[in-house]
């Protein structure tokens, strides 16, 4: 550990133009293959074949360049984006990425994924149709639900499904009017506050107590008449296991509402504990994040949803199943909820996943499990040894799973120095930046760290190092980590009012020059 | 090259009647007590803490102040060069000094008024410039610091005042000016009372991308919570809603109509409001022939209360006539935020309606989200 | 004694490494990780080994099973495909590729914008690129697809006008309409459509005069329609709705634009659509990517859901620098009723769709666009030579798809494709189920990457199979 070195980084710095900067009037990135002759000479001139007043007369303004430049900026671009792949990223409590296995890429490219179509007919699909249903089957076995749906593209969309759900659970019954009100934690994630919300519900939030989750009290005193349901995770941000989850799950059963369970981050429960034996109704996992595929800057990733069989109707329509020969998508669900997304989901993510746990399989997925607690337990210790101000508030003494919400307030009112000062010095050492903690902030000066099991303890002591140097800055030379990043692509914005500003704000080059008065 | 103009006020009584268990210096009586038994000043000291942050302005930096203990020391010993506009005598400082300070710094103009004290003296800035949109900050020095105007530290108050200086913190925002009745508290009864609202520097927290979700804005919540109470009073057309003091009330209230109070607790029904300023006796008698009734309030002061500080017209002689099941909490996420995971409190001054008041408590924090929270007498 | 066979560490997890596990244990001071889990009261844990496939952990032998089973698929590349409807195969260009398994951006979490500083003008460029495409000034970054983008704009609709009534044009997909549906469930308290004309599948503006009341907040409607029929009354529909106070969403399909008129130039409010056809392969309905756009005011601003990226001066001199426009939304916004979520989406499919719309510029989305023009219009011929054929459907202009219907051969389109597979190639999308008043009907859909020889080919397939 003494003997950490650390790097002396700089993050690439191409100062790159913006691609309308870059355009050259009559250059040519591609050329689209054209019609045979004898089609041009059949269907006659392009401006025919349009209604009248409808033929773009004025051509989008696109830049045009030839093709090596556009190839050259986007890998500068590329450079100057740190992906977990090729970097230290342990930072991003409650969702750090795994490592992204390339071989997954290879496989995802294949065209008997990436070239087919989503309406082909059945017998030309039993490939991809029964890696739908095996993987389904794994995941059923995971978490002890009885039926997958694969098509939310994320974790907030498997959410909002699970609340489509519930909303038709509770209109089949004819209480939909009456039960709105959705049960849910401070410390779960706000999506499964934000997308019941988008499906229609009340947000019905508890505070932790002193160990750091809900007490039994709160949810009795939280349930009514008009509870739908509860959706809640466990561990949530603090990395603390809620001991007493099955008895949230019964109260809220008892009250008549429905349990979801958001296992977005799995990662310490493969093998260990299920929704199942908590009595959950509902559960999801992140594929993007507890099964290794790639994160893609933020999508598409895949929220796999997973319901119990009394649910099982009313999943987004088609489902895959099996009748003993033969792999098909069942569209006749009179009961479903509908569509969530179009075609069957983002099936080059299945294939991913796939590949993902059949090269772990059963004797390395509780490994997973394993390591994961470990590597975080070794880092919780690492942290609490070299940083005495560092604080991990609630139900001291008791082991975290997979994470911890760490505090710096002690740092802070000591120095001066908070915990975004931190964040982003953390650039300066070629490390990703860390997750404080979603708003508004329960622990003050919040940290997150997840070290899951793609990081070896050499990556684990690193960090570790460099937030212990970080620290030793604050006290003699505040103003480094202050003013940080020093080393990274880019530097603080001048004045971020102008985002907020809509005489200068610009999601658009067009509306850039516009705003700036430029040409 | 001097580019900024930074006015200070010291209260340098402020914190001496803490360490004698007096319960604030508020009091020619109780001051003349701490001076006799050689009580030490906490403020100077504080003070200086405070503006030693502010070194990297140094040469920037006009510091408008007082004589002596009321500024021009303090300013001094952080290697400051102040301006001194007037006069006191040494060791008889009184709350008039520094109201008399307060007024003349901030029409000389300065950019921010630095002060250094507690509740008391919060109370006299308030009442010296509550007409003037003059931000000002707190370095809390004084026994009692109950007012939100205050920063957590005195260094953080320095470093605040550094940053609204520079421009990096632009945004201001209303913070609670509060104080409880020495006397009374010395008697071991608290009587807190909302004097009314001060402008300070407004650092907004850092906001990472998100990862999902919005963040938390006050703006945000108070419209969710205003349009929930509006379409609650769309619901129950015929009943009065007893609307308490402060901000967050205020997005309700201005919604309502004209002439709605910030400090009082005005009375609304059918969606516009028919009372303003009630005191208990006019609230019980609008009750009385009122078929249903509901009480909106929301946290007063850093502590959590929603009952006996700054709404003690709401009696418990008025709620009981509302009934419990018709209390109405709100308050923004970050208020709620603020308070880790202490309680909400209730002192109505009834023991028994404290007691049927504990428990568990929805309070509204948006349109689509309340908060289950406890509250402790 | 034999030495027990020692564990082999798994590629993916470093301190699998029996001897480092040991430390790390040591160094934390328990025996196992039991020890940390043995927290978890016994009722909740699973007390046996999970039964799921073994390990195949060398990654040759996983590639061979993983591409065994892909290649039980028929994929686009050995059959001639004419589906399209949401999922077009169009080509996917060289660059597109590279950029999109480029690690760093394929491995990218929410990084800051100062450390992922290349993802964020990467997807600030897309915006810009789309907004030249509709010619619109404010872009989101996508959502899950168009269906979703869709919902989302009848959403922010019904926020910015207070109403709850939505009308949705018939002809669109019904999948897509199956997602506004569920999505705008909340927000909207009555979803209508709107017919199109049996004739020329074109929106029937009379039928839209019925309905358009001053409780309607949007109508949307897609150009070219889900029959791939171009609308031509867009501004007499704009006109429409404006004069009722209600605002008009289109949906469009992007590969368009370098021959259509954008929907702004009719009028439109806020123009979707998705992003697979620019240089996203279609994954069996994996590549999509939903695009909002709009004109830039603060009162559509306000009712994004999405991230938006903007652009803005670093404190260095000449360096740009990203962060969020209008992080705190709601400042502008009428009221929070009816929130929307937000969450992992589909950036990476925005980033290469930036590419394409780079490499392709104003003259390849031209070309591109025109050829497909007269690409559709020679199929419907074509197959319309194929006695009992009729195509298209409607009469009408197409862009790329279009109808074909069979009635005359008596024969049902399932029959059919089942037969075409017989020739290697996938047929229209049967359309009987959906829209049982078109009788058995099919929506073709040809791209650039149809040759003459190839819909010479499904004519001659069609043909025979029709045995007429």
């Amino acid at each position: 550990m003494e003997d950490v070195k650390l790097r002396n980084f700089h993050q690439a710095h191409w100062n790159e133009p913006i691609i309308f900067e870059l355009s050259v009037p009559g250059r040519r990135g591609l050329i689209p293959p054209a019609p045979d002759e004898e089609i041009k000479k059949e269907a006659g001139d392009a401006k025919n074949l349009v209604p009248k007043g409808m033929f773009r007369e004025q051509l989008p303004a696109l830049p045009e360049l030839d093709q090596k430049r556009v190839l050259a900026h986007y890998i500068h671009l590329a450079q100057e984006t740190l992906g977990a792949n090729l970097c230290n990223d342990i930072s991003q409590g409650t969702c750090t990425m795994k490592y992204n296995p390339r071989i997954n890429e290879e496989l995802a490219a294949h065209p008997g994924i990436a070239s087919l179509h989503p309406w082909q007919d059945v017998d030309t699909v039993q490939g991809i149709l029964q890696m739908y249903y095996e993987f389904e089957e794994i995941l059923k076995e995971i978490s002890g639900m009885d039926k997958f749906s694969l098509h939310p593209q994320g974790g907030a969309h498997a959410v909002y499904t699970a609340a489509s759900i519930m909303r038709a659970y509770h209109r089949d019954r004819g209480e939909l009017d009456k039960r709105r009100e959705i049960i849910s934690a401070a410390f779960t994630h706000p999506c499964d506050h934000a997308a019941p919300a988008t499906a229609g519900f009340r947000l019905i939030i508890l505070p932790p107590s002193e160990n750091g989750y809900p007490s039994i009290e709160a949810v009795k005193a939280a349930v009514s008449e008009r509870t739908a349901g509860m959706f809640i995770t466990n561990p949530e941000d603090t990395g603390i296991y809620n001991t007493e989850i099955d008895q949230f799950v019964k109260i809220v059963h008892d009250a008549g509402g429905l349990c979801f369970y958001d296992q977005a981050n799995a990662n310490v429960l493969l093998g260990i504990a299920r929704a199942r034996e908590a009595g959950f109704d509902m559960c999801h996992f992140n594929i993007h994040k507890t099964f290794g595929t790639p994160h893609g800057c933020s999508g598409p990733g895949l929220g796999a949803l997973g319901v119990r069989d009394y649910l099982a109707k009313y999943l987004p329509f088609p489902t895959v199943e099996y009748d003993g020969e033969k792999y098909y998508l069942d569209f006749d669900r009179p009961e479903s909820v509908g569509k969530i997304r179009q075609f069957q989901g983002p099936a080059g993510v299945l294939v991913r996943a796939y590949a993902w746990i059949r090269a772990v399989g059963q004797e390395y997925l509780k490994e997973v499990s394993e390591i994961s607690t470990i590597n975080h337990n070794y880092l919780q210790k690492k942290l609490q040894e070299l940083i005495p101000e560092m604080d991990v508030p609630y139900a001291p003494g008791r082991r975290r799973l997979e994470e911890a919400r760490y505090c710096w307030q002690k740092l802070f009112e000591a120095t001066g120095i908070s915990t975004t000062d931190i964040m982003r010095r953390v650039g300066d050492f070629g490390l990703q930046h860390y997750w404080t903690s979603h708003h508004p902030w329960v622990v003050p000066e919040p940290m997150t760290l997840e070290p899951c099991e793609s990081y070896g303890k050499e990556d684990l002591d690193e960090y570790a190092a460099v937030l212990k140097h970080i620290r030793d800055e604050a006290y003699s030379d505040p103003e480094v980590v202050k003013n940080a990043p020093h080393k990274c692509a880019s530097h603080k914005l001048a004045d971020e009012s102008a985002l907020d500003d809509p005489k200068r704000w610009a999601t658009t080059w067009r509306a850039y020059i516009k705003k700036k008065g430029r040409t | 090259m001097i580019r900024h103009r930074l006015g200070l006020v010291v209260n340098p009584i402020a914190g001496m009647g803490g360490r004698l268990g007096l319960k604030g210096t508020d009091g020619e009586e109780v001051l003349r007590i701490c001076r006799e038994r050689g009580a030490i000043a906490e403020a100077p000291k504080k003070a200086v803490e405070a503006l030693l942050r502010l070194a990297p302005l140094k040469n920037e930096i006009e510091i408008v102040t007082y004589a002596g203990e009321m500024g021009e020391i303090e300013a001094k010993d952080a290697g400051f060069n102040p301006t001194v506009i007037g006069k006191i005598t040494p060791g008889d400082t009184t709350s008039e000094d520094t109201k008399k300070a307060a007024r003349e710094i901030a029409d000389y103009g300065v950019e921010l008024l630095l002060f250094a004290g507690g509740d008391g003296t919060a109370r006299d800035i308030y009442s010296a410039i509550k007409e003037k949109r003059q931000p000002v900050l707190g370095i809390p020095a004084g026994v009692k610091i109950h007012s939100g105007v205050f920063a957590i530290n005195p260094r953080r108050a320095g470093e605040l005042a550094l940053l609204y200086l520079q421009g990096k913190t632009k945004d201001v925002k209303e913070a609670e000016v509060m104080d409880i009745d020495e006397e009374a508290f010395r008697k071991g009864r608290v009587s807190a009372a909302l004097y009314g609202y001060l402008f300070i520097p407004h650092e907004r927290t850092f906001v990472q991308s998100k990862k999902a979700g919005q963040a938390a804005s006050d703006t945000m919540d108070l419209e969710g919570i205003s349009y929930y109470i509006l379409d609650h009073m769309e619901k129950h057309k015929d009943a009065l809603y007893i609307l308490g003091p402060g901000t967050t009330t205020r997005a309700i209230k201005e919604k309502l109509g004209e002439g709605y109070t910030l400090l009082g607790v005005d009375v609304a029904k059918g969606k516009r409001l028919v009372a303003f300023d009630a005191d208990e006796e006019k609230l019980l008698e609008i009750l009385s022939d009122a078929k249903e009734a509901f009480i909106v309030v929301t946290i007063i002061g850093g502590q959590g209360y929603i009952f006996g500080r700054g709404n003690q017209q709401i009696s418990p002689k008025v709620i009981r006539k509302v009934g419990l099941d018709n209390l109405i909490v709100i308050s923004t996420r970050n208020k709620v935020s603020a308070l880790g995971h202490n309680p909400l409190l209730v002192d109505t001054g009834d023991e028994e309606l404290d007691r049927a008041l504990c428990g568990y408590i929805r309070v509204v924090t948006g349109y689509l989200e309340q908060r289950i929270m406890k509250v402790s007498a | 004694m034999e030495e027990k066979e020692k564990r082999r560490a798994h590629p993916y997890i470093p301190n699998s490494v029996p001897e480092i596990k040991e430390e790390l244990l040591k160094e934390i001071g328990i025996e196992s990780a039991e020890d940390i889990f043995g927290q978890i009261p016994e009722h909740l844990r699973l007390k046996r080994p999970l039964n799921i496939p073994k390990a195949i952990t060398s990654e040759y032998e996983l590639k061979k099973h993983v591409t065994n089973l892909l290649s039980k698929n028929k994929n686009c590349e050995e059959y001639l495909n004419f589906l399209g409807g949401g999922c077009w195969q169009h080509y996917v260009p060289a660059v597109c590729k590279t950029i999109m398994e480029r690690d760093e951006f394929l491995s990218a979490y929410v990084g800051e914008a100062f450390a992922d500083h290349g993802k964020f003008q990467a997807q600030f460029e897309y915006a810009s690129c789309i907004g030249e495409l509709v010619d619109m000034d404010m872009v989101n970054t996508p959502t899950y697809d168009w269906a979703m983008a869709c919902a989302t704009t009848v959403r922010m609709a019904s926020r910015m006008t207070g109403r709850g009534k939505a009308l949705i044009a018939a002809s669109i997909s019904p999948e897509r309409l199956s997602c506004i549906e569920n999505y705008a469930w909340s927000s909207t308290s009555d979803i209508e459509t709107v017919k199109y004309d049996p004739k020329t599948g074109l929106l029937d503006v009379d039928d839209l005069k019925s309905k358009l009341s001053d409780d309607v907040c949007v109508l949307y409607m897609e150009n070219p329609n889900f029959f791939g029929v171009i609308e031509n009354q867009g501004q007499e529909i704009a006109d429409l709705l404006h004069s009722k106070g209600a605002l008009l969403s289109v949906g469009v399909d992007p590969i368009s634009l370098g021959v259509l008129e954008p929907p702004a130039h009719y009028g439109a409010d806020f123009a979707c659509g998705d992003v697979q056809p620019m240089g996203i392969p279609m994954s069996y309905g994996g590549g999509l990517g939903g695009f909002i756009a709009t004109h830039d005011e603060p009162k559509f601003v306000a009712e994004y859901p999405s991230l938006l990226f903007g652009i803005a001066e670093t404190v260095e001199e000449g360096e740009y620098g990203f962060g969020e426009v209008l992080y705190e939304r709601t400042s502008y916004a009428s009221r929070d009723k009816a929130k929307d979520f937000l969450g992992t989406m589909a950036q990476l499919h925005g980033i290469v769709a930036g590419v394409y719309m780079a490499l392709m510029g104003p003259q390849g989305m031209k070309e591109l666009g025109e050829g497909l023009l007269q690409r559709a219009s020679y199929a419907a011929k074509k197959l319309s030579s194929v006695k009992g054929v009729k195509a298209p459907l409607f009469d009408s202009y197409h862009f790329k798809e279009f109808t074909v219907n069979f009635d005359g051969t008596k024969k049902t389109v399932a029959e059919i494709n089942k037969a075409l597979l017989d020739h290697k190639i996938f047929g229209g999308k049967d359309l009987s189920k959906d829209f049982p008043e078109m009788g058995q009907s099919a929506l073709f859909c040809v791209t650039e990457l149809h040759s003459k020889e190839d819909i010479d080919m499904l004519a001659d397939a069609l043909a025979s199979v029709v045995g007429m």
